[in-house]
């Protein structure tokens, strides 16, 4: 298989079929996923937890952190998903995504603008010919919570209007509840609605609560076709912790091993500070791999992220911090 | 394709005012000593930090008679909660110069500073908080019958953990109401040395606490003395069995922590990511110079491929180099004596047939160093199954059922610790009770805590330390 950014177009049949060949199974039921993902080693909720704090001692300095904050920025989806967007909202966001910082025009663009799917023609018609991505949140976000003819809808609806990227939501209820072939034939089914947009799966790692769900929901999403796996809608609570992250790095290291594909990974929601980032960067670089370091197969979920990593940039470039006002905010507080 | 080269980040030397020479730390003041100085090095460049005292006999009697003036006169007739206050002070005075006491370690040991700042100097400040509650509580203690302390104690400590080592000797024997003479290892005196410092920062009745430096010979003077009532020392088996000679007929209790040989043991329904991390902090957590570390890995056939594959991908992340450099995982070996030593066991190693493996990885041209070794295709007959090779040096067996686990890591004379990795709660509690080994950790490996008895089985030693359990080794009970 390819590790190509092209994404192919895979029908919901292909993926049943790929699942089954993976699985070494004649027929793709929930029997057979439930051995597969129980099959999975647990994870030791202590150890996962001590690595993660390991890896938040490692001290990035100087041209470390320079390459690591032009890298954060360039792997931002920037973010809007409330109910109060408008249109003027959505292209305060595209100006930023598109000018990051005008007083430098070195400044890296954020890798796309994340909007809800009704926003997504104004996002794709504010960015022209740029090359930031319009990513779109689908299938009923952030509950899921609807049927599944709606929620392709959803999709369809993100697609047509030009979405780049599709962040989808799995439905958590069938997940707890160990109907596990459902969630696994909603996200093929959306990933072929998708067409030629790549496609991410939003687990909700905060609903899911065990470190062990998280491991077997990475691996269902990579065996239903995801491009990506992503931690979390914004919406609840914990979203991205370095924890779950650090798994899910693991499942996509241990996925790359296993068929030759590689899946991206996009924690999203909670990550502010310029320091968390470049820890969740670290535990790229040394638990998925290099090849994991760029923005198409990393991603973060922020919107607040990308001025502090500019307060950090500028002050690396001038020696001293400017201050909020300096860089110029296109998502204030409505309150 | 892109490359995070995590930049230099070291830890400043600027906070450490070593002096050019150290006298001994008797009766609260430092004096010259009588015996010929030495050099201590630091082993990542070989820079000479600090000439050091060497006591002789005449020296080693002025220590002893300092500490038992300061039993009689002051200590011992003190009340358990004004020692305890003491020992809070002390632990204070620990965190509050707690960099000073990390730039320190690291640079006269050689360990990595995210070593000697997260574990050893917080784990000492605890043993001395931990301690300072039991000294008013020792009659609620269940340690037998009207405890009381025996007198001076003798303390000898190894060069691993030379201040981490300090605390877990002198807080529980101040604490009990003993006085201490205490002999760091000759490669590293100078925490010990600094600590002395924090005794007369913290206004400690002067003799209470005596630190005299020196080599095997000062030790064996301190252990055979007349006037020490009671020994405890860590380190090598070999000495520790010489120093059970020296003291046979005579009336000195020993405390003994030596060495050991610990299986950790990984099952093949463990949490493989995480038993590949407990396998990596047991062996190369302070460059493998741990009594307790995992140094034999017992790895259920089944899954064997997978954790050696996984392992050795673990360790291509492994930073060896500058200690002080914050990034560092793996520092320098100890000593050019102890870096002979590796290098011997893994000549052996290779010649006994088992495979040899290391990462990639660039070892600076001075000081003593030694990449992190993996030897897989182990028998528990090779010498490198068998003896404690004190360094960065994995010795990988194999085993097909629990019962096959527990003969080979019972298979040896030692018994300091184990671990065991699996998520079952069943197999766990029947290996611990299998296991001879004086510490068991389950799904995790190498946690050290001062309410956490630590001793071992056999010929790793006798006696324990920390916890309730190590204050019964400081006080004689009913009529003895």
């Amino acid at each position: 298989m390819s590790t190509s950014t092209d994404t192919a177009v895979v029908t919901a049949a292909e993926q049943t079929s790929r699942a089954r060949e993976i699985l070494g199974v004649s027929r793709l039921t929930n029997q057979a996923l439930t051995r597969w993902l129980h099959g999975l080693p647990g994870v030791d909720q202590v150890g996962c937890e001590a690595r993660a704090a390991g890896l938040g001692t490692r001290s990035i300095k100087t041209t470390a952190k320079a390459w690591a904050i032009d890298t954060a920025i360039s792997m931002i989806d920037l973010t809007t998903l409330e109910g109060a967007d408008t249109d003027g909202k959505v292209r305060g966001l595209v100006t930023k995504a598109l000018s990051p910082d005008p007083s430098d025009p070195s400044t890296p663009h954020p890798a796309a603008v994340c909007v809800y799917g009704d926003k997504v023609a104004v996002a794709k018609q504010a960015l022209g010919t740029s090359e930031v991505k319009v990513a779109a949140v689908a299938t009923a976000f952030p509950s899921g919570r609807a049927s599944m003819p709606v929620k392709l809808a959803d999709t369809q609806d993100a697609v047509s209007a030009g979405a780049d990227e599709i962040d989808m939501v799995i439905d958590r209820g069938a997940f707890l509840s160990g109907d596990y072939l459902t969630v696994f034939d909603q996200i093929a089914a959306v990933k072929e609605v998708c067409g030629p947009a790549r496609l991410k799966v939003i687990m909700e790692t905060g609903e899911l609560v065990t470190y062990d769900n998280v491991r077997r929901a990475s691996w269902l999403s990579m065996l239903a076709g995801g491009d990506f796996i992503k931690t979390s809608t914004g919406k609840v609570s914990p979203a991205a912790t370095l924890p779950v992250t650090l798994i899910m790095l693991e499942a996509v290291r241990d996925w790359l091993e296993l068929t030759g594909e590689q899946i991206g990974v996009k924690p999203a929601g909670g990550i502010r500070t310029s320091k968390d980032a470049i820890t969740f960067l670290v535990a790229v670089n040394e638990v998925a791999g290099e090849q994991w370091l760029t923005n198409t197969y990393f991603r973060f979920g922020a919107s607040s992220l990308l001025n502090d990593l500019l307060l950090q940039r500028q002050r690396m470039a001038t020696g001293a911090y400017s201050g909020a006002d300096y860089i110029a905010d296109d998502s204030p507080s409505l309150y | 394709m892109p490359t995070f080269d995590y930049a230099p980040a070291p830890e400043s030397r600027a906070i450490l005012d070593i002096k050019p020479s150290y006298g001994l730390f008797i009766n609260g003041e430092f004096v010259d000593g009588h015996g010929a100085s030495f050099k201590t090095v630091s082993p990542s460049t070989e820079e000479v930090l600090a000439e050091v005292s060497e006591a002789d006999e005449q020296d080693v009697d002025a220590a002893v008679a300092a500490a038992r003036t300061a039993y009689g006169r002051v200590w011992s007739r003190m009340s358990g909660a004004d020692r305890g206050k003491y020992l809070f002070r002390i632990a204070r005075i620990l965190q509050e110069r707690s960099r000073e006491f990390a730039v320190l370690e690291s640079l006269d040991n050689g360990k990595p500073i995210k070593e000697s700042r997260d574990i050893d100097v917080p784990l000492a400040a605890a043993h001395f908080f931990y301690h300072a509650g039991w000294a008013d509580k020792l009659d609620h203690a269940s340690l037998g019958d009207d405890p009381r302390p025996y007198g001076v104690v003798g303390q000898v400590i190894p060069w691993n953990f030379p201040l981490l080592m300090m605390a877990w000797k002198i807080a529980p024997a101040l604490a009990t109401g003993n006085t201490v003479v205490l002999k760091p290892a000759e490669t590293t005196p100078l925490t010990a040395l600094l600590f002395a410092e924090v005794c007369q920062q913290a206004e400690l009745p002067p003799g209470v606490v005596n630190i005299i430096t020196g080599a095997g010979s000062t030790g064996q003077t301190l252990v055979e003395h007349e006037g020490v009532d009671k020994v405890a020392f860590t380190g090598s088996t070999g000495v520790g069995k010489a120093i059970a000679r020296a003291i046979a007929g005579t009336r000195k209790k020993a405390t003994l922590e030596l060495g050991g040989k610990a299986a950790n043991i990984v099952f093949d329904d463990a949490p493989i990511d995480q038993a590949v991390e407990g396998i990596v902090n047991g062996i190369f957590f302070n460059q493998g110079h741990v009594c307790c570390a995992g140094s034999r890995l017992l790895v259920q056939e089944s899954v064997a491929d997978e954790v050696e594959e996984k392992l050795k991908r673990r360790l291509g992340h492994l930073r060896v180099g500058d200690p002080l450099d914050k990034n560092t995982d793996i520092g320098a070996i100890n000593s050019a004596e102890q870096l002979a030593r590796i290098t011997e066991m893994t000549e052996i190693g290779e010649a006994e047939g088992a495979q040899r493996w290391s990462p990639a990885c660039e070892l600076p041209s001075t000081g003593y160093w030694f990449a992190p070794t993996v030897f897989t295709g182990v028998s528990q007959t090779h010498r490198i199954a068998q003896e404690e090779i004190f360094g960065p040096v994995l010795s990988v067996l194999t085993f097909r059922t629990p019962g096959e686990a527990v003969a080979k890591a019972n298979n040896t004379p030692y018994g300091l610790s184990a671990g065991i990795w699996t998520e079952k709660g069943s197999r766990i509690l029947w290996m611990a009770d299998q296991l001879k080994a004086g510490v068991v950790w389950a799904n995790t490996f190498n946690k050290l805590d001062p309410t956490s008895p630590f001793g071992g089985f056999k010929e790793s030693g006798y006696g324990r330390e920390g916890g309730r359990h190590g204050l019964e080794a400081y006080v004689k009970t009913g009529a003895n």
